[in-house]
């Protein structure tokens, strides 16, 4: 990892991806900072100190979403990146990819509703104490897209319990109100999680797509302080 | 060479939203005496032996199986090895 401190974001791109360019433009339009693509196939990188895992169906989604795409030559990249402390951010199939790699615990079943879920969810920043949600409210409800097939989180119950001692849930499911309960849970997703992040609070995995609601023509800007969390703990 | 048959389902703990819906709809063509259900996946994978015994072969099918083919997470395996 670079040791200057400007911040400069790499967008991971497999076959299949399809929200790198939403991602490009919230960071390098709307933030003003330096990102670029990178290829699947790129095995290091000397210029970023932030990457971006974006949503999309990498591989076709075939046997398992994120199952193939963990082999791509950019992964072990990846994974010494995150080792080293680098920022990491997964968002939708950019989690799976996450989780199947085991860089995050747990793993993604089918929605149990068995229907490709896409719209606005209401969801409470569960804890603003890593580099992803620090531009948050405590408890503060905010509005997000989500769209996806396989958002069903799982994890057994000593993770679980694993995830809670380490306050590593920093988004739930809920309502504009801020209860959280099966009845505002889209996915079937355990005690309604939506984003985790792992042990040493640099790697973050989320559903919910923070890069399609950045602006308010889209219905809602909330998604920005996702990045411009990360920008501010890099400078 | 020889053809393996791989089946992935998701742990007995794990709810099988799948499996419920295919009950469900077996219920309705009229067999109401259907137990539970559960879904999963077959993958057929041709493999040239190259004189490897059972063995040898079994533990190249059991890594492929943990590393890929099922995640073990959520997912068990089991196999069959075919030899023509």
């Amino acid at each position: 990892m670079p040791s200057r401190k400007k911040p400069y974001f790499g967008i991971l791109v497999f076959p299949g991806t399809n929200c790198e360019m939403d991602c490009y433009h919230a960071v390098k339009n709307l933030l003003k900072v330096d990102c670029k693509y990178i290829w699947h196939k790129e095995t290091k990188d000397d210029d970023i100190n932030a990457i971006i895992i974006p949503g999309g169906f990498s591989y076709g989604d075939y046997l398992r979403s994120g199952a193939v795409a963990k082999f791509s030559p950019v992964m072990s990249f990846v994974r010494d990146f995150a080792q080293r402390g680098g920022l990491v951010i997964g968002i939708c199939n950019g989690f799976q990819i996450l989780l199947e790699e085991n860089i995050l615990p747990g793993a993604m079943l089918r929605n149990n509703t068995l229907k490709f879920i896409c719209k606005y969810v209401s969801l409470k920043v569960e804890d603003i104490n890593n580099p992803f949600t620090s531009g948050y409210k405590a408890g503060e409800i905010i509005k997000m897209p989500i769209r996806h097939n396989e958002g069903n989180y799982y994890i057994d119950s000593i993770g679980l319990a694993r995830l809670k001692e380490n306050n590593q849930i920093l988004l739930r499911y809920g309502d504009a109100d801020g209860n959280i309960n099966s009845d505002n849970n889209p996915n079937g997703s355990i005690e309604n999680i939506a984003g985790i992040c792992n042990e040493k609070r640099n790697v973050f995995g989320l559903m919910p797509h923070p890069e399609a609601c950045c602006e308010k023509i889209l219905g809602s800007d909330d998604g920005l302080k996702i990045f411009r969390s990360m920008i501010g703990s890099i400078l | 060479m020889l053809k393996v048959n791989v089946y992935v389902t998701l742990k007995k703990e794990i709810l099988d939203a799948q499996g419920l819906v295919i009950k469900k709809a077996i219920k309705q063509i009229g067999y109401e005496n259907v137990g539970e259900v559960r879904f999963g996946k077959f993958i057929q994978i041709e493999i040239d032996d190259n004189g490897k015994n059972e063995e040898e072969i079994k533990k190249e099918i059991d890594y492929l199986s943990d590393k890929l083919l099922a995640n073990p997470n959520i997912e068990n395996y089991k196999y069959e090895i075919v030899r023509n």
